[in-house]
């Protein structure tokens, strides 16, 4: 069943005199709970935005599930089942917990008195059961990252793509939050997730990729990619391998 | 279905006013402020629900108030027909200002100014060209008898307003009960969250301003058959397109009742202003101004959010 859902092929994107994401290629199997790692300012987000069709790459290609989507609108990649979070949440704040979550919903149900029933069930998977009817500005920083998953997954989607959803989370909160993303995992729906929790990539993923400067330096397991040196120099400094390699001979 | 009870429970309280009282001014006073509420939930429904301000909603009447005499007059259509030609040919109009809005991405008070400028260009075309009679304006010849729509005493315009404006509230209802009207408020308050969940936001709000262009275009046939009179300045002057948009601020953005609320308000104001300060010519603008600025001042969702705004305020103070 290693069939890729959502190949990306040397795509470019340069912003002004900056490149943002360089000759980048990676394939997301079906299935499969993969990472996207790397240092602030990687271009993760950016590369997020290319796959789901909220900036047209420069160079290269797109493809979800067999169909070449590169530059196509976000709703029509999302209508093929492909859903994203925002890394800065972005709950209809003026609307209940529920209302949001129906307008993923709507995407596959015409009914409103269906979506938002629908709504409530997804609620109760991600844990909001108890807030459904606060107005979303309401929630707590977590409580939003949960309705961001929420809204996601009522579209019913193929391949969910998470940027952050862990950021600004309390450990609690992230050790809460793990088993709801294996469970959207274990039922059926593919997850890439960007992420700076470590923890959670580790317990998480079994695939990551590192991107710094727009580029991909490594891809692996979580534990090869740790202890990769152009990874660990990417987030530490230059020369940072070899002295900490140095450090660890010598104890 | 509550809501319904109530849009039902109006429709018997409105209908039987004309039974009670014989009174022109009082009939009269009634019939306007519908109007005036017609006017904001066509507003209502592009800015309270899509967050689209348009400034021009004047486009919208002026086009539907000129075909519904044009028709009459030029192509001989009866009044019964073309008042659906005014209302399918302002849609139209509301779809290309929206095609050519929308599809540039234009928010805010970037689409506020355009909307507004569609307006004047209608207006200074409306002075130049012969088949709207110019400067001098249309009137609309006196032939009493249901079938013209011109009716022997003003109840008969009073309750043609009153089933327009019930519609309206009709469709207001479904909007907010329909995936249509949630995909709209979703676009409101965050397009990109909006797009993410599938939505295309092009389409959704190209159908709103559609559906507010076919709500104005049906005040400005109404108001020509009841003025029986119309010219440039009256169809795309600024006034139908403040009057829309204050009657829903005021009212209430994005609610059922909101702006036929605020237009009662609105027009009750006025008249008591008008009359205890007729002798001042003047000072009732200014009370009346001023009363506009309180409201929107200190409640920010119109006279139907009043509840909500008070718990605010208390449950600010409390915390």
């Amino acid at each position: 069943m290693s069939r890729p859902l959502l190949e990306i092929e040397n795509v470019s994107k340069t912003f002004g005199g900056l490149k943002a994401v360089s000759s980048v290629s990676l394939s997301v199997e079906a299935g499969s709970l993969c990472a996207l790692i790397g240092p602030n300012g990687a271009g993760k987000t950016t590369l997020f935005a290319l796959m789901t069709g909220f900036i047209k790459p420069d160079q290269g290609s797109v493809r979800f599930d067999g169909t070449d989507i590169t530059g196509q609108a976000p709703h029509l990649n999302a209508r093929l089942g492909m859903a994203r979070t925002f890394q800065i949440v972005q709950p209809f704040a003026a609307q209940t917990v529920r209302e949001n979550i129906a307008v993923g919903v709507h995407l596959h149900e015409r009914d409103r008195r269906v979506a938002l029933e629908k709504a409530g069930q997804i609620a109760q998977q991600v844990g909001l059961a108890d807030q459904i009817e606060k107005p979303a500005s309401d929630l707590t920083v977590a409580g939003r990252k949960r309705l961001e998953l929420a809204r996601a997954l009522g579209t019913q989607p193929k391949l969910l793509l998470l940027d952050e959803v862990l950021a600004g989370l309390n450990p609690q909160e992230i050790s809460d939050m793990i088993p709801v993303i294996k469970a959207i995992c274990a039922s059926g729906i593919t997850v890439f997730l960007i992420e700076h929790v470590m923890q959670a990539v580790m317990s998480l993923a079994d695939h990551v990729w590192v991107l710094s400067q727009g580029q991909l330096i490594a891809s692996g397991s979580p534990e090869v990619v740790t202890q990769d040196d152009a990874v660990v120099e990417a987030y530490l400094g230059k020369g940072t391998a070899a002295r900490l390699r140095a450090k660890g001979s010598a104890a | 279905m509550k809501p319904l009870l109530s849009i039902a429970a109006f429709t018997v309280v409105i209908a039987l006013f004309p039974l009670v009282t014989d009174s022109g001014v009082h009939l009269n006073f009634v019939m306007m402020a519908l109007y005036a509420g017609l006017m904001g939930m066509a507003w209502n429904v592009l800015a309270g629900f899509g967050g689209q301000f348009s400034f021009g909603h004047a486009l919208f009447f002026g086009f539907g108030a000129y075909i519904h005499i044009i028709a009459q007059l030029s192509w001989g259509i009866n009044p019964w027909f073309a008042i659906f030609l005014a209302i399918a040919v302002s849609a139209l109009v509301g779809a290309v200002v929206g095609a050519l809005s929308f599809r540039y991405g234009l928010k805010g008070s970037y689409f506020a100014l355009v909307t507004l400028a569609f307006a004047e260009v209608a207006r200074i075309l409306a002075l130049s060209v012969d088949i709207t009679g110019g400067g001098v304006g249309l009137m609309l010849p006196l032939k009493p008898s249901v079938a013209n729509m011109q009716f022997e005493s003003r109840v008969g315009y009073y309750y043609m307003m009153l089933v327009m404006v019930v519609v309206a509230l009709l469709l207001t209802q479904w909007l907010k009960g329909a995936r249509f009207g949630a995909y709209l408020q979703a676009i409101r308050d965050n397009e990109d969250a909006a797009r993410a969940a599938g939505v295309d936001p092009f389409q959704v709000k190209l159908r709103a301003i559609s559906l507010s262009g076919a709500m104005m275009g049906a005040t400005g046939a109404f108001y020509v058959q009841v003025f029986q009179y119309i010219d440039p300045a009256i169809a795309f002057g600024p006034q139908a397109s403040v009057e829309a948009l204050v009657a829903a601020i005021v009212g209430g953005l994005g609610t059922v009742w909101g702006p036929l609320l605020g237009a009662v308000v609105l027009h009750t104001l006025s008249d008591v202003t008008r009359n205890l300060f007729g002798a001042l010519p003047g000072i009732n603008m200014i009370i009346y101004g001023s009363v506009l600025v309180l409201i929107v001042m200190f409640l920010p969702r119109g006279i139907a959010g009043l509840g909500v705004s008070v718990r605010d305020l208390f449950g600010k103070k409390r915390s």
